[in-house]
Protein backbone atom coordinates (compact mmCIF):
# COMPACT_ATOMS: atom_id res chain seq x y z
CA UNK A 1 0.00 0.00 0.00
CA UNK A 2 1.37 3.40 -1.01
CA UNK A 3 1.38 5.99 1.76
CA UNK A 4 3.91 8.49 0.47
CA UNK A 5 1.89 11.56 -0.66
CA UNK A 6 4.48 12.58 -3.25
CA UNK A 7 5.46 9.27 -4.79
CA UNK A 8 4.53 9.16 -8.46
CA UNK A 9 3.41 5.91 -10.09
CA UNK A 10 2.78 6.32 -13.80
CA UNK A 11 0.97 2.99 -14.01
CA UNK A 12 -1.61 4.10 -11.49
CA UNK A 13 -2.62 7.42 -13.06
CA UNK A 14 -6.25 8.18 -12.16
CA UNK A 15 -6.85 4.58 -11.15
CA UNK A 16 -9.98 3.87 -9.14
CA UNK A 17 -9.80 2.61 -5.57
CA UNK A 18 -7.94 -0.73 -5.26
CA UNK A 19 -5.73 -2.57 -2.80
CA UNK A 20 -2.55 -0.56 -3.21
CA UNK A 21 -4.45 2.72 -3.57
CA UNK A 22 -7.37 2.51 -1.15
CA UNK A 23 -8.98 5.70 -2.43
CA UNK A 24 -7.53 5.59 -5.92
CA UNK A 25 -4.76 7.67 -7.44
CA UNK A 26 -4.62 11.20 -8.83
CA UNK A 27 -3.51 12.54 -12.22
CA UNK A 28 0.17 11.84 -11.44
CA UNK A 29 -0.49 8.43 -9.95
CA UNK A 30 -0.12 9.61 -6.36
CA UNK A 31 -2.19 8.04 -3.61
CA UNK A 32 -5.30 10.14 -2.94
CA UNK A 33 -5.56 8.78 0.59
CA UNK A 34 -2.00 9.77 1.43
CA UNK A 35 -2.49 13.22 -0.09
CA UNK A 36 -5.73 13.75 1.80
CA UNK A 37 -3.96 12.91 5.05
CA UNK A 38 -1.02 15.19 4.34
CA UNK A 39 -3.34 17.94 3.09
CA UNK A 40 -5.52 17.93 6.19
CA UNK A 41 -2.43 18.05 8.37
CA UNK A 42 -1.19 21.23 6.66
CA UNK A 43 -4.69 22.63 6.69
CA UNK A 44 -5.04 22.11 10.44
CA UNK A 45 -1.69 23.74 11.15
CA UNK A 46 -2.67 26.73 9.00
CA UNK A 47 -6.07 26.96 10.67
CA UNK A 48 -4.63 26.79 14.19
CA UNK A 49 -1.93 29.40 13.53
CA UNK A 50 -4.31 31.78 11.75
CA UNK A 51 -6.99 31.35 14.42
CA UNK A 52 -4.39 32.04 17.11
CA UNK A 53 -3.13 35.21 15.47
CA UNK A 54 -6.54 36.59 14.55
CA UNK A 55 -7.92 35.83 18.01
CA UNK A 56 -5.03 37.60 19.74
CA UNK A 57 -5.28 40.71 17.56
CA UNK A 58 -9.07 40.76 17.46
CA UNK A 59 -9.51 40.29 21.21
CA UNK A 60 -6.99 43.05 21.97
CA UNK A 61 -8.70 45.47 19.60
CA UNK A 62 -12.13 44.49 20.89
CA UNK A 63 -11.13 44.90 24.54
CA UNK A 64 -9.62 48.31 23.86
CA UNK A 65 -12.71 49.48 22.01
CA UNK A 66 -15.18 48.01 24.48
CA UNK A 67 -13.31 49.10 27.61
CA UNK A 68 -12.58 52.68 26.69
CA UNK A 69 -15.57 53.37 24.47
CA UNK A 70 -15.93 56.87 23.05
CA UNK A 71 -13.53 58.04 20.39
CA UNK A 72 -11.22 55.01 20.54
CA UNK A 73 -14.22 52.74 20.10
CA UNK A 74 -15.57 54.76 17.17
CA UNK A 75 -12.21 54.88 15.40
CA UNK A 76 -11.54 51.16 15.81
CA UNK A 77 -15.04 50.20 14.74
CA UNK A 78 -14.74 52.43 11.69
CA UNK A 79 -11.68 50.43 10.69
CA UNK A 80 -13.52 47.14 11.12
CA UNK A 81 -16.35 48.59 9.02
CA UNK A 82 -13.93 49.11 6.15
CA UNK A 83 -12.74 45.51 6.40
CA UNK A 84 -16.32 44.27 6.52
CA UNK A 85 -17.07 46.21 3.34
CA UNK A 86 -15.27 43.47 1.42
CA UNK A 87 -17.68 40.56 1.19
CA UNK A 88 -16.58 37.11 2.29
CA UNK A 89 -13.26 35.93 1.05
CA UNK A 90 -12.68 38.79 -1.43
CA UNK A 91 -10.12 40.66 0.66
CA UNK A 92 -8.16 37.50 1.40
CA UNK A 93 -8.12 36.79 -2.34
CA UNK A 94 -6.87 40.32 -3.02
CA UNK A 95 -4.13 40.10 -0.41
CA UNK A 96 -2.87 36.70 -1.43
CA UNK A 97 -2.97 37.83 -5.07
CA UNK A 98 -0.55 40.68 -4.47
CA UNK A 99 1.56 38.89 -1.87
CA UNK A 100 2.01 35.95 -4.21
CA UNK A 101 1.20 32.29 -3.61
CA UNK A 102 2.72 30.24 -0.81
CA UNK A 103 2.01 28.99 2.67
CA UNK A 104 3.28 31.98 4.65
CA UNK A 105 1.61 34.55 2.41
CA UNK A 106 -1.60 32.55 2.65
CA UNK A 107 -1.49 32.77 6.43
CA UNK A 108 -0.72 36.49 6.30
CA UNK A 109 -3.66 37.11 3.97
CA UNK A 110 -6.05 35.11 6.16
CA UNK A 111 -4.79 36.81 9.33
CA UNK A 112 -5.14 40.34 7.94
CA UNK A 113 -8.77 39.66 7.13
CA UNK A 114 -9.74 37.34 9.99
CA UNK A 115 -9.31 39.46 13.13
CA UNK A 116 -12.36 41.62 12.45
CA UNK A 117 -14.99 39.16 13.66
CA UNK A 118 -13.17 38.61 16.96
CA UNK A 119 -12.83 42.37 17.43
CA UNK A 120 -16.56 42.84 16.89
CA UNK A 121 -17.54 39.99 19.17
CA UNK A 122 -15.18 40.98 22.00
CA UNK A 123 -16.08 44.64 21.75
CA UNK A 124 -19.78 43.92 22.11
CA UNK A 125 -19.22 41.71 25.13
CA UNK A 126 -16.69 44.01 26.77
CA UNK A 127 -19.02 46.96 26.34
CA UNK A 128 -21.64 45.18 28.42
CA UNK A 129 -19.19 43.87 31.02
CA UNK A 130 -17.50 47.24 31.51
CA UNK A 131 -20.32 48.52 33.70
CA UNK A 132 -21.02 45.33 35.61
CA UNK A 133 -20.96 45.67 39.39
CA UNK A 134 -17.83 43.65 39.95
CA UNK A 135 -15.84 45.68 37.41
CA UNK A 136 -17.03 48.96 38.88
CA UNK A 137 -16.20 47.64 42.36
CA UNK A 138 -12.69 46.73 41.23
CA UNK A 139 -12.31 50.15 39.70
CA UNK A 140 -13.36 51.95 42.86
CA UNK A 141 -10.91 49.80 44.82
CA UNK A 142 -8.20 51.25 42.62
CA UNK A 143 -7.53 48.32 40.29
CA UNK A 144 -5.36 49.15 37.30
CA UNK A 145 -6.73 48.98 33.78
CA UNK A 146 -4.81 45.81 32.82
CA UNK A 147 -6.02 44.16 36.02
CA UNK A 148 -9.62 45.05 35.31
CA UNK A 149 -9.34 43.80 31.75
CA UNK A 150 -7.44 40.59 32.41
CA UNK A 151 -8.83 39.65 35.83
CA UNK A 152 -12.39 40.85 35.63
CA UNK A 153 -13.46 41.03 31.99
CA UNK A 154 -11.46 38.54 29.94
CA UNK A 155 -12.26 35.45 32.08
CA UNK A 156 -15.95 36.01 31.42
CA UNK A 157 -15.27 35.96 27.69
CA UNK A 158 -13.40 32.65 27.64
CA UNK A 159 -16.26 30.33 26.80
CA UNK A 160 -17.69 32.51 24.04
CA UNK A 161 -14.21 32.86 22.53
CA UNK A 162 -13.57 29.12 22.68
CA UNK A 163 -16.79 28.46 20.78
CA UNK A 164 -15.99 31.19 18.26
CA UNK A 165 -12.51 29.73 17.78
CA UNK A 166 -13.95 26.31 16.93
CA UNK A 167 -16.20 27.74 14.25
CA UNK A 168 -13.38 29.86 12.93
CA UNK A 169 -11.17 26.77 12.60
CA UNK A 170 -13.74 25.50 10.11
CA UNK A 171 -14.01 28.81 8.31
CA UNK A 172 -10.24 29.25 8.06
CA UNK A 173 -9.98 25.74 6.63
CA UNK A 174 -12.66 26.58 4.08
CA UNK A 175 -10.91 29.84 3.24
CA UNK A 176 -7.57 28.09 2.87
CA UNK A 177 -9.15 25.48 0.61
CA UNK A 178 -10.90 28.19 -1.42
CA UNK A 179 -7.66 30.06 -2.00
CA UNK A 180 -5.84 26.84 -2.86
CA UNK A 181 -8.71 25.98 -5.18
CA UNK A 182 -8.07 29.26 -6.99
CA UNK A 183 -4.36 28.44 -7.12
CA UNK A 184 -3.45 31.12 -4.57
CA UNK A 185 -2.69 29.00 -1.56
CA UNK A 186 -0.54 25.96 -1.01
CA UNK A 187 1.52 25.21 -4.10
CA UNK A 188 2.31 21.95 -5.90
CA UNK A 189 3.66 19.43 -5.20
CA UNK A 190 2.41 19.95 -1.64
CA UNK A 191 -0.98 18.41 -1.02
CA UNK A 192 -3.97 20.62 -0.32
CA UNK A 193 -7.65 19.74 -0.39
CA UNK A 194 -8.55 22.85 -2.35
CA UNK A 195 -6.01 22.14 -5.07
CA UNK A 196 -7.04 18.46 -5.13
CA UNK A 197 -10.65 19.47 -5.64
CA UNK A 198 -9.64 21.68 -8.55
CA UNK A 199 -7.68 18.83 -10.14
CA UNK A 200 -10.64 16.57 -9.48
CA UNK A 201 -12.92 18.92 -11.41
CA UNK A 202 -10.43 18.91 -14.27
CA UNK A 203 -10.49 15.10 -14.53
CA UNK A 204 -14.16 14.74 -13.65
CA UNK A 205 -15.12 13.18 -16.95
CA UNK A 206 -12.57 10.35 -16.88
CA UNK A 207 -12.08 9.83 -13.14
CA UNK A 208 -15.17 10.94 -11.20
CA UNK A 209 -14.00 9.09 -8.08
CA UNK A 210 -11.26 11.69 -7.57
CA UNK A 211 -13.53 14.71 -7.14
CA UNK A 212 -16.13 12.64 -5.32
CA UNK A 213 -13.72 11.34 -2.68
CA UNK A 214 -12.15 14.72 -2.05
CA UNK A 215 -15.57 16.37 -1.97
CA UNK A 216 -17.05 13.88 0.49
CA UNK A 217 -13.98 14.11 2.72
CA UNK A 218 -14.22 17.89 2.77
CA UNK A 219 -17.90 17.73 3.61
CA UNK A 220 -17.34 15.31 6.50
CA UNK A 221 -14.51 17.41 7.88
CA UNK A 222 -16.48 20.66 7.90
CA UNK A 223 -19.48 18.85 9.33
CA UNK A 224 -17.35 17.33 12.09
CA UNK A 225 -15.81 20.63 13.13
CA UNK A 226 -19.14 22.43 13.14
CA UNK A 227 -20.77 19.65 15.16
CA UNK A 228 -17.87 20.00 17.58
CA UNK A 229 -18.58 23.71 17.77
CA UNK A 230 -22.27 23.05 18.45
CA UNK A 231 -21.39 20.60 21.18
CA UNK A 232 -19.06 23.08 22.86
CA UNK A 233 -21.66 25.81 22.57
CA UNK A 234 -24.28 23.71 24.31
CA UNK A 235 -21.81 22.43 26.87
CA UNK A 236 -20.49 25.88 27.75
CA UNK A 237 -23.97 27.35 27.47
CA UNK A 238 -22.97 30.20 25.20
CA UNK A 239 -25.76 32.17 23.60
CA UNK A 240 -24.71 33.94 20.45
CA UNK A 241 -26.84 35.86 18.04
CA UNK A 242 -25.42 35.54 14.58
CA UNK B 1 -30.64 63.06 10.91
CA UNK B 2 -30.66 59.29 10.59
CA UNK B 3 -30.16 59.59 6.86
CA UNK B 4 -27.29 62.03 7.29
CA UNK B 5 -25.53 59.80 9.79
CA UNK B 6 -26.03 56.75 7.60
CA UNK B 7 -24.70 58.52 4.52
CA UNK B 8 -21.67 60.00 6.27
CA UNK B 9 -20.83 56.58 7.63
CA UNK B 10 -21.26 55.21 4.12
CA UNK B 11 -18.87 57.86 2.77
CA UNK B 12 -16.21 57.02 5.35
CA UNK B 13 -16.44 53.32 4.55
CA UNK B 14 -16.17 54.03 0.82
CA UNK B 15 -13.11 56.17 1.47
CA UNK B 16 -11.55 53.38 3.53
CA UNK B 17 -12.28 50.88 0.76
CA UNK B 18 -10.60 53.19 -1.75
CA UNK B 19 -7.49 53.53 0.42
CA UNK B 20 -7.26 49.78 0.96
CA UNK B 21 -7.65 48.89 -2.71
CA UNK B 22 -5.24 51.65 -3.68
CA UNK B 23 -2.63 50.30 -1.28
CA UNK B 24 -3.00 46.75 -2.65
CA UNK B 25 -0.49 47.31 -5.43
CA UNK B 26 2.04 48.63 -2.93
CA UNK B 27 1.87 45.40 -0.96
CA UNK B 28 3.51 43.50 -3.80
CA UNK B 29 6.79 42.25 -2.37
CA UNK B 30 9.73 43.76 -4.23
CA UNK B 31 9.15 45.81 -7.34
CA UNK B 32 5.57 45.54 -8.64
CA UNK B 33 6.68 46.52 -12.14
CA UNK B 34 9.14 43.65 -12.26
CA UNK B 35 6.55 41.21 -10.95
CA UNK B 36 4.02 42.30 -13.55
CA UNK B 37 6.30 42.40 -16.60
CA UNK B 38 8.60 39.54 -15.71
CA UNK B 39 12.37 39.56 -15.74
CA UNK B 40 12.75 39.59 -19.52
CA UNK B 41 11.16 43.02 -19.99
CA UNK B 42 13.32 45.79 -21.36
CA UNK B 43 14.34 48.75 -19.23
CA UNK B 44 12.34 51.09 -21.43
CA UNK B 45 9.16 49.05 -20.96
CA UNK B 46 9.62 49.03 -17.23
CA UNK B 47 10.18 52.77 -17.06
CA UNK B 48 7.12 53.27 -19.25
CA UNK B 49 4.87 51.14 -17.02
CA UNK B 50 6.24 52.82 -13.92
CA UNK B 51 5.29 56.22 -15.30
CA UNK B 52 1.92 54.95 -16.52
CA UNK B 53 1.03 53.63 -13.09
CA UNK B 54 2.49 56.74 -11.46
CA UNK B 55 4.68 54.58 -9.23
CA UNK B 56 7.51 57.12 -9.44
CA UNK B 57 5.51 59.75 -7.58
CA UNK B 58 5.04 60.21 -3.84
CA UNK B 59 2.32 58.01 -2.33
CA UNK B 60 -0.06 60.85 -1.46
CA UNK B 61 0.16 62.24 -4.99
CA UNK B 62 -0.50 58.78 -6.41
CA UNK B 63 -3.59 58.44 -4.27
CA UNK B 64 -4.75 61.88 -5.38
CA UNK B 65 -4.46 61.06 -9.05
CA UNK B 66 -6.06 57.64 -8.42
CA UNK B 67 -9.11 59.38 -6.96
CA UNK B 68 -9.13 62.01 -9.72
CA UNK B 69 -9.10 59.31 -12.40
CA UNK B 70 -11.80 57.31 -10.59
CA UNK B 71 -14.10 60.30 -10.51
CA UNK B 72 -14.02 60.22 -14.32
CA UNK B 73 -14.76 56.52 -14.34
CA UNK B 74 -11.18 55.78 -15.35
CA UNK B 75 -9.86 52.59 -13.75
CA UNK B 76 -6.61 52.62 -15.71
CA UNK B 77 -5.50 50.28 -18.47
CA UNK B 78 -4.94 46.56 -18.42
CA UNK B 79 -1.27 45.66 -18.67
CA UNK B 80 -2.05 42.71 -20.89
CA UNK B 81 -4.60 43.95 -23.38
CA UNK B 82 -3.69 47.67 -23.00
CA UNK B 83 -7.40 48.47 -23.18
CA UNK B 84 -9.27 50.56 -20.59
CA UNK B 85 -10.29 48.32 -17.68
CA UNK B 86 -13.66 50.00 -17.35
CA UNK B 87 -14.67 48.61 -20.77
CA UNK B 88 -13.81 45.04 -19.74
CA UNK B 89 -15.72 45.45 -16.51
CA UNK B 90 -18.74 46.86 -18.31
CA UNK B 91 -18.68 43.80 -20.57
CA UNK B 92 -18.32 41.30 -17.71
CA UNK B 93 -20.45 42.83 -14.98
CA UNK B 94 -23.89 42.00 -16.44
CA UNK B 95 -23.07 38.28 -16.51
CA UNK B 96 -22.30 38.35 -12.80
CA UNK B 97 -25.43 40.32 -11.96
CA UNK B 98 -27.54 37.93 -14.02
CA UNK B 99 -26.05 34.97 -12.18
CA UNK B 100 -26.49 36.58 -8.77
CA UNK B 101 -30.11 37.54 -9.45
CA UNK B 102 -31.04 34.07 -10.64
CA UNK B 103 -29.32 32.59 -7.59
CA UNK B 104 -31.29 34.97 -5.41
CA UNK B 105 -34.52 33.88 -7.08
CA UNK B 106 -33.65 30.21 -6.58
CA UNK B 107 -32.72 30.89 -2.97
CA UNK B 108 -36.05 32.60 -2.29
CA UNK B 109 -38.12 29.99 -4.14
CA UNK B 110 -36.59 27.16 -2.13
CA UNK B 111 -35.86 28.90 1.15
CA UNK B 112 -39.11 30.71 1.91
CA UNK B 113 -41.51 27.77 1.35
CA UNK B 114 -39.18 25.46 3.27
CA UNK B 115 -39.03 27.96 6.10
CA UNK B 116 -42.83 28.24 6.22
CA UNK B 117 -43.14 24.47 6.21
CA UNK B 118 -40.63 24.12 9.04
CA UNK B 119 -42.39 26.80 11.09
CA UNK B 120 -45.79 25.15 10.65
CA UNK B 121 -44.38 21.80 11.70
CA UNK B 122 -42.32 23.38 14.47
CA UNK B 123 -40.64 20.77 16.67
CA UNK B 124 -42.04 17.86 14.67
CA UNK B 125 -39.62 15.60 12.85
CA UNK B 126 -40.20 17.46 9.57
CA UNK B 127 -38.97 20.67 11.16
CA UNK B 128 -35.93 18.97 12.63
CA UNK B 129 -34.97 17.46 9.29
CA UNK B 130 -35.42 20.74 7.39
CA UNK B 131 -33.47 22.72 9.98
CA UNK B 132 -30.70 20.16 10.15
CA UNK B 133 -30.30 20.06 6.38
CA UNK B 134 -30.36 23.85 6.05
CA UNK B 135 -27.86 24.43 8.84
CA UNK B 136 -25.46 21.92 7.34
CA UNK B 137 -25.98 23.06 3.77
CA UNK B 138 -25.16 26.67 4.57
CA UNK B 139 -21.80 25.56 5.97
CA UNK B 140 -20.79 23.97 2.69
CA UNK B 141 -18.61 26.12 0.46
CA UNK B 142 -19.38 26.78 -3.21
CA UNK B 143 -16.27 24.97 -4.38
CA UNK B 144 -17.67 21.81 -2.81
CA UNK B 145 -21.27 22.13 -3.96
CA UNK B 146 -20.36 23.26 -7.47
CA UNK B 147 -18.29 20.21 -8.44
CA UNK B 148 -20.84 17.88 -6.80
CA UNK B 149 -23.74 19.36 -8.79
CA UNK B 150 -21.60 19.27 -11.91
CA UNK B 151 -20.81 15.61 -11.33
CA UNK B 152 -24.44 14.64 -10.79
CA UNK B 153 -26.34 16.75 -13.32
CA UNK B 154 -23.77 17.26 -16.07
CA UNK B 155 -21.55 14.18 -16.01
CA UNK B 156 -23.78 11.38 -14.73
CA UNK B 157 -27.25 12.47 -15.77
CA UNK B 158 -26.11 14.59 -18.72
CA UNK B 159 -29.06 16.97 -18.35
CA UNK B 160 -27.08 20.19 -18.28
CA UNK B 161 -23.89 21.55 -19.84
CA UNK B 162 -20.76 21.06 -17.73
CA UNK B 163 -19.50 24.62 -17.97
CA UNK B 164 -19.10 27.63 -20.22
CA UNK B 165 -21.71 30.10 -21.43
CA UNK B 166 -22.63 28.63 -24.79
CA UNK B 167 -26.17 27.51 -24.15
CA UNK B 168 -28.99 29.11 -22.20
CA UNK B 169 -28.99 26.20 -19.77
CA UNK B 170 -25.39 26.92 -18.77
CA UNK B 171 -26.51 29.35 -16.11
CA UNK B 172 -28.53 26.75 -14.20
CA UNK B 173 -25.74 24.89 -12.39
CA UNK B 174 -23.76 27.94 -11.23
CA UNK B 175 -26.99 29.62 -10.14
CA UNK B 176 -28.04 26.50 -8.22
CA UNK B 177 -24.61 26.37 -6.55
CA UNK B 178 -24.99 29.92 -5.31
CA UNK B 179 -28.72 29.62 -4.65
CA UNK B 180 -28.59 26.51 -2.44
CA UNK B 181 -26.39 28.15 0.14
CA UNK B 182 -28.66 31.17 0.18
CA UNK B 183 -31.81 29.04 0.44
CA UNK B 184 -30.41 27.36 3.54
CA UNK B 185 -29.96 30.71 5.27
CA UNK B 186 -33.39 31.89 4.12
CA UNK B 187 -35.06 28.72 5.40
CA UNK B 188 -33.75 29.32 8.89
CA UNK B 189 -34.59 33.02 8.78
CA UNK B 190 -38.13 32.46 7.53
CA UNK B 191 -38.75 29.80 10.14
CA UNK B 192 -37.53 31.97 13.01
CA UNK B 193 -39.35 35.14 12.04
CA UNK B 194 -42.57 33.30 11.25
CA UNK B 195 -42.51 31.49 14.58
CA UNK B 196 -42.06 34.82 16.30
CA UNK B 197 -45.24 36.34 14.86
CA UNK B 198 -47.37 33.19 15.01
CA UNK B 199 -48.02 33.72 18.70
CA UNK B 200 -49.07 37.35 18.32
CA UNK B 201 -52.55 38.53 19.20
CA UNK B 202 -53.56 39.50 15.71
CA UNK B 203 -52.90 35.99 14.46
CA UNK B 204 -55.25 34.64 17.13
CA UNK B 205 -57.79 37.26 16.08
CA UNK B 206 -57.45 36.21 12.46
CA UNK B 207 -57.98 32.59 13.42
CA UNK B 208 -60.85 33.46 15.74
CA UNK B 209 -62.77 35.28 13.04
CA UNK B 210 -62.73 32.07 11.05
CA UNK B 211 -60.14 32.69 8.35
CA UNK B 212 -58.69 29.63 6.72
CA UNK B 213 -55.26 28.58 7.89
CA UNK B 214 -53.87 29.42 4.48
CA UNK B 215 -55.14 33.02 4.69
CA UNK B 216 -53.83 33.40 8.23
CA UNK B 217 -50.34 32.29 7.25
CA UNK B 218 -49.99 33.90 3.86
CA UNK B 219 -51.85 37.15 4.38
CA UNK B 220 -51.28 37.92 8.04
CA UNK B 221 -48.27 36.11 9.43
CA UNK B 222 -45.97 36.06 6.41
CA UNK B 223 -46.47 39.75 5.76
CA UNK B 224 -45.20 40.64 9.20
CA UNK B 225 -42.38 38.14 8.98
CA UNK B 226 -41.23 39.49 5.65
CA UNK B 227 -39.11 42.38 6.88
CA UNK B 228 -36.27 40.42 8.46
CA UNK B 229 -36.35 38.15 5.42
CA UNK B 230 -35.88 41.14 3.10
CA UNK B 231 -32.94 42.31 5.17
CA UNK B 232 -31.28 38.95 4.94
CA UNK B 233 -31.87 38.85 1.19
CA UNK B 234 -30.20 42.25 0.85
CA UNK B 235 -27.25 41.33 3.00
CA UNK B 236 -26.81 38.03 1.19
CA UNK B 237 -26.87 39.71 -2.21
CA UNK B 238 -23.42 41.07 -1.40
CA UNK B 239 -22.08 37.70 -0.33
CA UNK B 240 -23.50 36.30 -3.55
CA UNK B 241 -21.35 38.77 -5.47
CA UNK B 242 -18.28 37.50 -3.63
CA UNK B 243 -19.37 33.88 -3.99
CA UNK B 244 -19.41 34.35 -7.72
CA UNK B 245 -15.59 34.54 -7.73
CA UNK B 246 -15.30 30.83 -6.99
CA UNK B 247 -18.50 29.70 -8.68
CA UNK B 248 -17.65 31.51 -11.91
CA UNK B 249 -14.21 29.94 -11.88
CA UNK B 250 -15.66 26.45 -11.44
CA UNK B 251 -18.17 26.83 -14.25
CA UNK B 252 -16.09 29.05 -16.58
CA UNK B 253 -18.75 31.73 -16.36
CA UNK B 254 -17.35 34.95 -17.82
CA UNK B 255 -18.31 37.39 -15.12
CA UNK B 256 -16.38 39.74 -12.94
CA UNK B 257 -15.31 37.03 -10.50
CA UNK B 258 -13.57 35.04 -13.19
CA UNK B 259 -12.02 38.24 -14.51
CA UNK B 260 -10.52 38.74 -11.05
CA UNK B 261 -9.04 35.25 -10.96
CA UNK B 262 -7.73 35.55 -14.53
CA UNK B 263 -6.10 38.88 -13.75
CA UNK B 264 -4.37 37.35 -10.74
CA UNK B 265 -3.04 34.52 -12.86
CA UNK B 266 -1.70 37.01 -15.43
CA UNK B 267 -0.38 39.33 -12.70
CA UNK B 268 -2.41 42.11 -14.23
CA UNK B 269 -2.68 43.97 -10.94
CA UNK B 270 -4.54 47.07 -12.16
CA UNK B 271 -7.38 44.74 -13.28
CA UNK B 272 -7.25 42.87 -9.95
CA UNK B 273 -7.46 46.16 -8.12
CA UNK B 274 -10.40 47.31 -10.23
CA UNK B 275 -12.35 44.06 -9.76
CA UNK B 276 -11.89 44.10 -6.00
CA UNK B 277 -13.00 47.72 -5.89
CA UNK B 278 -16.10 47.13 -8.02
CA UNK B 279 -17.26 44.09 -6.04
CA UNK B 280 -16.69 45.83 -2.70
CA UNK B 281 -18.51 48.98 -3.87
CA UNK B 282 -21.46 46.91 -5.11
CA UNK B 283 -21.60 45.14 -1.76
CA UNK B 284 -21.54 48.34 0.28
CA UNK B 285 -24.13 49.96 -1.96
CA UNK B 286 -26.53 47.01 -1.79
CA UNK B 287 -26.18 46.98 1.99
CA UNK B 288 -26.93 50.69 2.22
CA UNK B 289 -30.01 50.35 0.04
CA UNK B 290 -31.26 47.38 2.08
CA UNK B 291 -30.76 49.29 5.28
CA UNK B 292 -32.64 52.32 4.00
CA UNK B 293 -35.45 50.21 2.54
CA UNK B 294 -35.84 48.44 5.85
CA UNK B 295 -36.12 51.69 7.77
CA UNK B 296 -38.69 53.11 5.40
CA UNK B 297 -40.67 49.90 5.03
CA UNK B 298 -41.18 49.30 8.74
CA UNK B 299 -43.26 52.03 10.34
CA UNK B 300 -42.13 50.85 13.77
CA UNK B 301 -38.50 51.70 13.13
CA UNK B 302 -38.01 55.35 13.95
CA UNK B 303 -35.82 57.31 11.58
CA UNK B 304 -34.36 59.35 14.42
Amino acid sequence: MQLNPNSIDLNAILSSPNFSYLLGADDLGRSILARLLRGVEVSFVVAIIVTGITMLVGVCVGLLAGFYGGKIDRALMQITDVFLAFPGILLAIAFSAVLGPGLVNLMIALSITGWVSYARLTRGQALGLRNRQHVLAAESLGASVPRMIFRHILPLLTSILVVEATYSLASVMIAEASLSFLGLGIQAPNASWGAMLRDGVRYMLIAPHYVLIVGLSLMSLILAINLGGDYLRDKLDVRTEK
Amino acid sequence: MFLLKKLSNFAIVIFGVLILTFLLIHLVPGDPVEVMLGESASTADRAQLRTDLGLDQPLIQQFGSYLAKLSHGDLGNSIHTKTPIIETIKARYPATVKLALLALLIGICIGVPMGIYAALKANHWQDIVVTLVSVRLSAMPAFWLGPMLMLIFAVWLGWLPVSGMDSKASIILPALTLGFGLSAILTRMTRTSLLEVLNDDYIRTARAKGLTERAVILRHALRAALLPIITIVGLQMGSLLAGTVITETIFSWDGIGRLLVESIEKRDYPVTQACVLIVALSYVLVNLITDLLYRFADPRVKLA
